[in-house]
Protein backbone atom coordinates (compact mmCIF):
# COMPACT_ATOMS: atom_id res chain seq x y z
CA UNK A 1 0.00 0.00 0.00
CA UNK A 2 2.76 2.42 0.94
CA UNK A 3 4.66 1.61 -2.23
CA UNK A 4 1.63 2.30 -4.37
CA UNK A 5 1.14 5.63 -2.63
CA UNK A 6 4.76 6.69 -3.06
CA UNK A 7 4.64 5.60 -6.71
CA UNK A 8 1.49 7.65 -7.18
CA UNK A 9 3.08 10.81 -5.86
CA UNK A 10 6.63 10.60 -7.18
CA UNK A 11 8.20 11.16 -10.57
CA UNK A 12 6.40 12.58 -13.56
CA UNK A 13 2.67 12.08 -14.01
CA UNK A 14 2.41 8.96 -16.21
CA UNK A 15 1.23 9.34 -19.78
CA UNK A 16 -1.36 6.60 -19.40
CA UNK A 17 -3.14 8.47 -16.60
CA UNK A 18 -4.06 11.24 -19.04
CA UNK A 19 -5.03 8.73 -21.71
CA UNK A 20 -7.19 6.69 -19.34
CA UNK A 21 -9.14 9.72 -18.10
CA UNK A 22 -9.67 11.03 -21.62
CA UNK A 23 -10.81 7.53 -22.63
CA UNK A 24 -13.57 7.61 -19.99
CA UNK A 25 -14.53 11.10 -21.13
CA UNK A 26 -14.65 10.02 -24.79
CA UNK A 27 -16.95 7.10 -24.11
CA UNK A 28 -19.16 9.17 -21.81
CA UNK A 29 -19.60 11.38 -24.88
CA UNK A 30 -20.33 8.35 -27.07
CA UNK A 31 -22.95 7.16 -24.57
CA UNK A 32 -24.64 10.56 -24.49
CA UNK A 33 -24.51 10.83 -28.26
CA UNK A 34 -26.28 7.52 -28.72
CA UNK A 35 -28.77 7.57 -25.86
CA UNK A 36 -30.05 11.12 -25.40
CA UNK A 37 -32.93 12.46 -27.47
CA UNK A 38 -32.47 16.21 -27.12
CA UNK A 39 -30.36 17.81 -29.84
CA UNK A 40 -28.61 20.02 -27.28
CA UNK A 41 -27.57 16.96 -25.28
CA UNK A 42 -26.16 15.47 -28.48
CA UNK A 43 -24.14 18.66 -29.00
CA UNK A 44 -22.83 18.56 -25.43
CA UNK A 45 -21.72 14.97 -26.02
CA UNK A 46 -19.92 16.01 -29.20
CA UNK A 47 -18.06 18.66 -27.21
CA UNK A 48 -16.95 16.01 -24.72
CA UNK A 49 -15.68 13.77 -27.54
CA UNK A 50 -13.77 16.60 -29.21
CA UNK A 51 -12.16 17.63 -25.94
CA UNK A 52 -11.04 14.08 -25.19
CA UNK A 53 -9.30 13.87 -28.58
CA UNK A 54 -7.71 17.30 -28.03
CA UNK A 55 -6.25 16.08 -24.75
CA UNK A 56 -4.76 13.06 -26.51
CA UNK A 57 -3.07 15.19 -29.16
CA UNK A 58 -1.62 17.57 -26.59
CA UNK A 59 -0.46 14.88 -24.17
CA UNK A 60 1.28 12.81 -26.82
CA UNK A 61 2.95 15.91 -28.18
CA UNK A 62 4.12 17.02 -24.74
CA UNK A 63 5.45 13.64 -23.62
CA UNK A 64 6.94 12.17 -26.79
CA UNK A 65 7.98 15.18 -28.89
CA UNK A 66 8.23 18.17 -26.53
CA UNK A 67 10.45 20.05 -28.99
CA UNK A 68 7.81 19.98 -31.74
CA UNK A 69 4.40 21.64 -31.89
CA UNK A 70 2.31 19.38 -34.14
CA UNK A 71 -0.14 18.15 -31.51
CA UNK A 72 -0.30 21.58 -29.92
CA UNK A 73 -1.39 23.26 -33.14
CA UNK A 74 -3.70 20.43 -34.07
CA UNK A 75 -5.49 20.93 -30.74
CA UNK A 76 -5.55 24.68 -31.34
CA UNK A 77 -7.14 24.32 -34.77
CA UNK A 78 -9.56 21.68 -33.49
CA UNK A 79 -10.78 24.12 -30.85
CA UNK A 80 -11.40 26.73 -33.57
CA UNK A 81 -13.21 24.26 -35.83
CA UNK A 82 -15.38 23.00 -32.98
CA UNK A 83 -16.30 26.58 -32.12
CA UNK A 84 -17.50 27.04 -35.74
CA UNK A 85 -19.35 23.73 -35.65
CA UNK A 86 -21.13 24.62 -32.41
CA UNK A 87 -22.18 28.04 -33.69
CA UNK A 88 -23.73 26.62 -36.88
CA UNK A 89 -25.30 23.69 -35.01
CA UNK A 90 -26.92 25.97 -32.46
CA UNK A 91 -28.26 28.17 -35.26
CA UNK A 92 -29.80 25.04 -36.79
CA UNK A 93 -31.22 23.98 -33.40
CA UNK A 94 -32.88 27.36 -32.91
CA UNK A 95 -34.30 27.21 -36.42
CA UNK A 96 -35.69 23.72 -35.74
CA UNK A 97 -37.24 24.96 -32.50
CA UNK A 98 -38.95 27.75 -34.43
CA UNK A 99 -40.48 25.23 -36.84
CA UNK A 100 -41.33 22.30 -34.57
CA UNK A 101 -41.49 23.84 -31.04
CA UNK A 102 -39.17 21.17 -29.68
CA UNK A 103 -35.62 19.96 -30.31
CA UNK A 104 -36.24 16.25 -30.08
CA UNK A 105 -34.23 14.02 -32.38
CA UNK A 106 -37.26 11.82 -33.05
CA UNK A 107 -39.35 14.66 -34.44
CA UNK A 108 -36.71 15.77 -36.94
CA UNK A 109 -38.19 13.75 -39.80
CA UNK A 110 -41.20 16.09 -39.71
CA UNK A 111 -38.87 18.75 -41.14
CA UNK A 112 -38.75 16.92 -44.47
CA UNK A 113 -42.53 17.07 -44.95
CA UNK A 114 -43.31 20.77 -44.63
CA UNK A 115 -46.43 22.65 -45.66
CA UNK A 116 -45.17 23.03 -49.23
CA UNK A 117 -46.36 19.53 -50.04
CA UNK A 118 -49.85 20.45 -48.98
CA UNK A 119 -49.63 23.68 -50.87
CA UNK A 120 -48.45 21.97 -54.04
CA UNK A 121 -51.89 20.79 -55.17
CA UNK A 122 -53.23 24.32 -54.57
CA UNK A 123 -50.42 25.76 -56.65
CA UNK A 124 -51.24 23.33 -59.40
CA UNK A 125 -54.88 24.17 -59.14
CA UNK A 126 -54.44 27.92 -59.24
CA UNK A 127 -53.46 28.11 -62.91
CA UNK A 128 -56.64 26.21 -63.69
CA UNK B 1 3.86 16.31 -5.24
CA UNK B 2 1.51 19.28 -5.46
CA UNK B 3 1.34 18.70 -9.21
CA UNK B 4 0.21 15.13 -8.60
CA UNK B 5 -2.51 16.10 -6.14
CA UNK B 6 -3.84 18.75 -8.52
CA UNK B 7 -3.72 16.26 -11.37
CA UNK B 8 -5.74 13.66 -9.44
CA UNK B 9 -8.31 16.23 -8.34
CA UNK B 10 -8.73 17.45 -11.92
CA UNK B 11 -8.99 13.87 -13.21
CA UNK B 12 -11.70 13.06 -10.67
CA UNK B 13 -13.57 16.21 -11.71
CA UNK B 14 -13.33 15.25 -15.38
CA UNK B 15 -14.51 11.67 -14.90
CA UNK B 16 -17.38 12.45 -12.52
CA UNK B 17 -18.70 15.52 -14.29
CA UNK B 18 -18.40 14.15 -17.82
CA UNK B 19 -20.56 11.20 -16.79
CA UNK B 20 -22.99 13.48 -14.94
CA UNK B 21 -23.16 15.80 -17.97
CA UNK B 22 -24.52 13.08 -20.24
CA UNK B 23 -26.90 11.56 -17.67
CA UNK B 24 -28.41 14.69 -16.10
CA UNK B 25 -32.14 15.32 -16.48
CA UNK B 26 -31.95 19.09 -16.77
CA UNK B 27 -30.17 20.59 -19.75
CA UNK B 28 -28.92 23.65 -17.92
CA UNK B 29 -27.29 21.41 -15.32
CA UNK B 30 -25.55 19.31 -17.90
CA UNK B 31 -24.26 22.48 -19.56
CA UNK B 32 -22.84 23.50 -16.17
CA UNK B 33 -21.20 20.11 -15.69
CA UNK B 34 -19.72 20.43 -19.19
CA UNK B 35 -18.29 23.79 -18.14
CA UNK B 36 -16.58 22.14 -15.15
CA UNK B 37 -15.09 19.48 -17.43
CA UNK B 38 -13.78 22.10 -19.86
CA UNK B 39 -12.19 24.12 -17.05
CA UNK B 40 -10.57 21.00 -15.59
CA UNK B 41 -9.08 20.23 -19.00
CA UNK B 42 -7.77 23.78 -19.14
CA UNK B 43 -6.09 22.99 -15.80
CA UNK B 44 -4.51 19.92 -17.39
CA UNK B 45 -3.04 22.06 -20.13
CA UNK B 46 -1.53 24.24 -17.41
CA UNK B 47 0.03 21.18 -15.75
CA UNK B 48 1.47 20.22 -19.15
CA UNK B 49 3.13 23.67 -19.41
CA UNK B 50 1.02 24.75 -22.39
CA UNK B 51 -0.10 28.13 -21.08
CA UNK B 52 -1.29 29.38 -24.46
CA UNK B 53 -3.57 26.37 -24.91
CA UNK B 54 -4.92 26.98 -21.39
CA UNK B 55 -5.82 30.53 -22.39
CA UNK B 56 -7.43 29.41 -25.64
CA UNK B 57 -9.40 26.64 -23.95
CA UNK B 58 -10.68 28.99 -21.26
CA UNK B 59 -11.55 31.82 -23.63
CA UNK B 60 -13.03 29.88 -26.54
CA UNK B 61 -14.66 26.93 -24.78
CA UNK B 62 -15.51 28.12 -21.30
CA UNK B 63 -16.21 31.65 -22.55
CA UNK B 64 -17.63 31.45 -26.05
CA UNK B 65 -19.13 28.03 -26.55
CA UNK B 66 -20.71 27.82 -23.11
CA UNK B 67 -22.45 31.17 -23.64
CA UNK B 68 -23.81 29.82 -26.93
CA UNK B 69 -25.02 26.67 -25.20
CA UNK B 70 -26.70 28.52 -22.36
CA UNK B 71 -28.43 30.90 -24.76
CA UNK B 72 -29.65 27.99 -26.87
CA UNK B 73 -30.93 26.12 -23.81
CA UNK B 74 -32.76 29.16 -22.47
CA UNK B 75 -34.26 29.88 -25.90
CA UNK B 76 -35.52 26.37 -26.55
CA UNK B 77 -36.44 25.13 -23.08
CA UNK B 78 -38.99 26.32 -20.56
CA UNK B 79 -37.32 27.18 -17.24
CA UNK B 80 -37.10 24.21 -14.90
CA UNK B 81 -38.34 21.80 -17.53
CA UNK B 82 -36.91 18.31 -17.26
CA UNK B 83 -35.78 16.29 -20.24
CA UNK B 84 -36.95 12.78 -19.39
CA UNK B 85 -34.28 10.13 -19.44
CA UNK B 86 -35.01 7.52 -22.08
CA UNK B 87 -36.31 4.11 -20.98
CA UNK B 88 -33.76 1.48 -20.13
CA UNK B 89 -34.58 -0.63 -23.19
CA UNK B 90 -33.39 2.18 -25.45
CA UNK B 91 -30.32 3.02 -23.40
CA UNK B 92 -29.06 -0.52 -22.97
CA UNK B 93 -27.27 -0.65 -26.33
CA UNK B 94 -25.57 2.67 -25.71
CA UNK B 95 -24.40 1.49 -22.28
CA UNK B 96 -23.17 -1.85 -23.62
CA UNK B 97 -21.36 -0.28 -26.55
CA UNK B 98 -19.63 2.40 -24.45
CA UNK B 99 -18.55 -0.10 -21.80
CA UNK B 100 -17.25 -2.43 -24.50
CA UNK B 101 -15.35 0.48 -26.06
CA UNK B 102 -13.83 1.46 -22.71
CA UNK B 103 -12.74 -2.11 -22.06
CA UNK B 104 -11.34 -2.59 -25.58
CA UNK B 105 -9.36 0.66 -25.68
CA UNK B 106 -8.38 0.31 -22.02
CA UNK B 107 -6.85 -3.10 -22.70
CA UNK B 108 -4.92 -1.77 -25.67
CA UNK B 109 -3.63 1.19 -23.66
CA UNK B 110 -2.74 -0.97 -20.65
CA UNK B 111 -0.72 -3.39 -22.75
CA UNK B 112 1.04 -0.91 -25.00
CA UNK B 113 1.53 2.30 -23.10
CA UNK B 114 4.81 1.34 -21.43
CA UNK B 115 6.44 1.27 -24.85
CA UNK B 116 5.87 4.95 -25.46
CA UNK B 117 6.27 6.22 -21.95
CA UNK B 118 8.99 8.79 -21.58
CA UNK B 119 9.70 11.12 -18.70
CA UNK B 120 8.80 14.70 -19.36
CA UNK B 121 11.22 17.39 -18.42
CA UNK B 122 10.04 20.68 -17.09
CA UNK B 123 10.47 23.21 -19.81
CA UNK B 124 9.33 26.66 -20.89
CA UNK B 125 7.72 27.29 -24.24
CA UNK B 126 9.09 30.40 -25.81
CA UNK B 127 6.15 32.57 -26.84
CA UNK B 128 8.30 34.09 -29.56
CA UNK B 129 8.87 30.63 -31.05
CA UNK B 130 5.15 29.89 -30.76
CA UNK B 131 4.25 33.01 -32.73
CA UNK B 132 6.89 32.25 -35.35
CA UNK B 133 5.50 28.72 -35.71
CA UNK B 134 1.92 29.93 -36.03
CA UNK B 135 2.70 32.63 -38.57
CA UNK B 136 5.60 31.20 -40.57
CA UNK B 137 5.53 29.62 -44.01
CA UNK B 138 8.49 27.26 -43.65
CA UNK B 139 8.39 23.55 -42.90
CA UNK B 140 6.53 22.78 -39.63
CA UNK B 141 4.98 26.25 -39.63
CA UNK B 142 1.30 26.90 -39.78
CA UNK B 143 0.29 30.02 -41.71
CA UNK B 144 -1.84 28.14 -44.26
CA UNK B 145 -4.07 26.33 -41.70
CA UNK B 146 -4.36 29.62 -39.83
CA UNK B 147 -5.72 31.35 -42.95
CA UNK B 148 -7.99 28.40 -43.71
CA UNK B 149 -9.43 28.67 -40.19
CA UNK B 150 -10.06 32.38 -40.71
CA UNK B 151 -12.00 31.66 -43.93
CA UNK B 152 -13.89 28.89 -42.12
CA UNK B 153 -14.85 31.29 -39.33
CA UNK B 154 -16.15 33.79 -41.89
CA UNK B 155 -18.16 31.09 -43.68
CA UNK B 156 -19.55 29.89 -40.38
CA UNK B 157 -20.65 33.39 -39.36
CA UNK B 158 -22.44 33.86 -42.69
CA UNK B 159 -23.96 30.38 -42.48
CA UNK B 160 -25.19 30.81 -38.92
CA UNK B 161 -26.84 34.13 -39.77
CA UNK B 162 -28.42 32.68 -42.90
CA UNK B 163 -29.84 29.71 -41.00
CA UNK B 164 -31.03 31.43 -37.84
CA UNK B 165 -32.58 34.60 -39.27
CA UNK B 166 -36.34 34.89 -39.42
CA UNK B 167 -37.76 34.42 -42.87
CA UNK B 168 -40.04 37.31 -43.72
Amino acid sequence: MGEILTNLFSGAIPLDAYIAVSLVMFFAGIYGFMSRKSLLMVLISIELILNATDVNFVVFNRYLYPEHFEGFFFALFTIAVSACETAVAIAIVINIYRNLNNVNVDSLDKLSEPEEQEKLPENQQTPN
Amino acid sequence: MAEHIIFYILSAIIVVFSIMAVTSKRLIRSATYLLFVLLAIAGWYLILDYEYLFAVQTAVYAGGIMVLFIFAILLTQKPGEKVPVEPMSQRIWAIVLSLAGVLFCGTIIYQNITRVYKLSQHFEIDTHLLGKTLMGTDKFQYLLPFEAISVLLLACIVGAIMIARKRS
